[in-house]
């Protein structure tokens, strides 16, 4: 019937007269923007004061003219009309976009965690920084971040934010270019912030390092994903807007927030990467991790709980546990969230009354937290067998679990007295890991799981076999991870403020650097069974669209004998 | 005609003591909708939502 459609509009399409056929105003209006920007980035990488700007420039300029050529191309290889939003009564879902993302979302993964692995083995053996700038740790280590956090994590929200708000709100996604602007834009950024991080290009800020410039271009594209999904949301036919939605509406909502009120910069020459942020002193660090936490909050946390809302209950075929508490979860986490960020800053210049504040804030944040954890979790009753069998889901509840360990533990790492022994070790690094790598990439591998079938049209995946190794070696990953950097940062925070009886320090700092090498390894591996996990992911989805479109080309064949 | 909406006036004093007790007013507000029996059914048939797809 599907077919049937594609080859109605084609006809219909050629018997038209050719010159019915025109460009939309978003088409025409675009490629000349996009036209526009080359020159102006041609002219700026002519004019640059530094290297890593024209580099910049000149790939801002080869990326609007290859916009312009696709909008263009596209234009001439369409059917006179656009496509339609429903067909036969169905709506027609736009999955283009979400495709992108998706394979994006395992290519960033897999380079992110290949560039922790070098790092994590860089501070095991310092030799492997090779004293080249490019290679050093302090610039692989935004690009480790950045990579995991904004490019794999971001396109997994981006794809399955796109997936949920048309299936959930029954309609096509709002927009006809504009969708494909936001993917293929938000990846432009990516590029140029990765890059950058590489060149030495950087504002110094804790996962907000991408300098003016990137800044600008990610609000334009952040404020077309806002639109998109709002347009999506407004034209819905479902009346009721599903809790998944709410989530990723906070997602997107306090992200491009957090992303104005953090970035306020003047650059030195519009035609140079260096600027200076406009706040200054304790301001400048309040406000930096008023966005850091809240980048956990509502970019780790409520887009990845908005997955957890949709997914979770549509493998495992059980309705979410308690609607109500998912309600109450969501208001409770957008208005306590806000308030955390201080915990960030205890024992520094920050006033000591703003320091209990984001302590007592983030105590409170446990509850919601746990809430949340309990709904996922016992939206499995009455499925609870799956587990056994599906290790998709399994992989999803295990996020969930993960959630809920990395919430306790970050609230009790929040309290000032708990702080002053983890804050600035490795403990630190262990409690995002058991967040990053256990919720948010669980829960990512079992939304992509899902949504690779899903979005190619396939029944199932290649092999669940491979999932099941996936989510063991993973696992083993994390916990060898987690566990080396728990005992590695309490015994450095415990090394740190030893005394001899004459009161001086006991250990100088290089011998409390010498204590960590053991951990340091089993850290790295453990990354490297991670990054082996996620190759046999991205194996596993590469067969899942390639064989089974052999399986759909080979059925007819099999169907003869029958007919 | 003296200004009202001033970040001055909306950052300090009366105003932003207000905050407190308005926000908690409109959690609470929220908790109710969300506990109130007549809402029960709306509530579980959106819980259903996404089985319900196709």
């Amino acid at each position: 019937m599907v077919c049937g459609a594609v080859f109605f509009q084609r006809e219909s399409a050629m018997r038209q007269p050719s010159n019915s056929k025109s460009m939309t105003i978003g088409e025409s209006g675009l490629a000349a923007v996009f036209a526009i920007t080359a020159y102006v980035c041609v002219i700026a990488s002519a004019k640059a004061l530094d290297a890593p700007f024209a580099f910049h420039a000149a790939l801002g300029a080869a990326g609007s003219l290859a916009a312009v050529f696709c909008i263009v191309n596209r234009y001439f290889d369409r059917p006179a009309a656009l496509p339609p939003a429903e067909v036969n009564g169905r709506p027609n879902y736009n999955m283009g976009p979400i495709k992108f993302s998706s394979f994006m979302a395992v290519f960033w993964g897999i380079a992110g965690f290949l560039v922790g692995l070098i790092i994590a083995s860089q501070l095991a053996w310092p030799a492997l920084n090779f004293d080249l700038p490019w290679t050093s740790f302090g610039r692989l280590r935004p690009l480790h971040t950045s990579a995991v956090i904004f490019a794999f994590g971001g396109n997994v929200l981006i794809a399955t934010s796109f997936y949920v708000v048309q299936k959930s709100c029954r309609v096509r996604l709002a927009g006809d270019l504009a969708p494909w602007f936001v993917v293929v834009g938000y990846n432009f950024f990516i590029l140029i912030a990765g890059t950058g991080y590489l060149l030495g290009v950087t504002q110094s800020k804790e996962y907000a390092e991408p300098e003016w410039y990137a800044d600008l271009w990610l609000t334009i594209v952040w404020v077309t994903y806002l639109l998109v999904f709002l347009g999506t949301v407004v034209k819905r036919k479902e009346p009721h807007i599903f809790v998944a939605n709410w989530f990723y509406l906070a997602f997107i909502v306090t992200i491009a927030v957090l992303h104005l009120g953090n970035n306020p910069a003047l650059p030195v020459s519009v035609f140079g990467s260096k600027s200076y942020i406009a706040w200054g002193g304790i301001q400048d660090a309040m406000f930096q991790w008023w966005y850091g936490h809240n980048a956990v909050g509502f970019f780790l946390t409520a887009g990845f709980l908005a997955i957890m809302y949709y997914f979770i209950p549509k493998r495992a075929g059980r309705p979410i546990y308690s609607y109500r508490l998912s309600i109450i979860h969501f208001w409770a986490l957008i208005f306590l969230y806000i308030w955390a960020g201080p915990h960030h800053l205890h024992y520094t210049a920050l006033p000591d009354w703003t320091q209990t504040l984001g302590m007592t804030f983030s105590i409170m944040l446990w509850m919601p937290s746990w809430g949340g954890m309990i709904n996922g979790l016992m939206t499995l009753s009455g499925a609870w067998d799956k587990l056994r069998t599906d290790p998709v889901l399994r992989m999803l509840v295990v996020s969930v679990a993960f959630y809920g360990m990395s919430t306790f533990e970050g609230p009790m790492m929040a309290i000032k007295v708990v702080n002053s022994l983890s804050h600035y070790t490795d403990w630190t690094i262990g409690h995002v890991h058991s967040g990053a790598l256990g919720w948010v990439g669980f829960v990512s591998f079992g939304a992509l799981y899902c949504l690779v079938p899903w979005a190619w049209n396939r029944k199932q995946l290649y092999s669940l076999k491979l999932v099941n190794w996936h989510f063991w070696i993973a696992t083993l990953g994390i916990v060898l991870y987690i566990s080396a950097m728990w005992v590695s940062g309490i015994l450095q925070g415990l090394m740190w403020r030893a005394y001899t009886s004459l009161g001086f320090l006991e250990y100088s700092f290089i011998e409390t650097v010498e204590a960590m090498h053991p951990f340091y390894i089993i850290r790295a591996a453990g990354g490297g069974l991670f990054l082996i996990g996620a190759l046999i992911m991205a194996y596993n989805l590469w067969m899942t669209v390639r064989v089974a479109e052999q399986e759909v080309q080979m059925m007819p064949v099999a169907l003869q004998p029958a007919e | 005609m003296k200004a009202i909406l001033t970040l001055d006036n909306l950052t300090s004093g009366l105003v932003t003591t207000i905050w407190t007790p308005v926000f908690v007013a409109i959690f609470l507000a929220i908790i109710a909708y969300a506990l109130w029996p007549r809402n029960k059914a709306a509530f579980d048939e959106a819980a259903q939502l996404p089985l319900r797809e196709e």
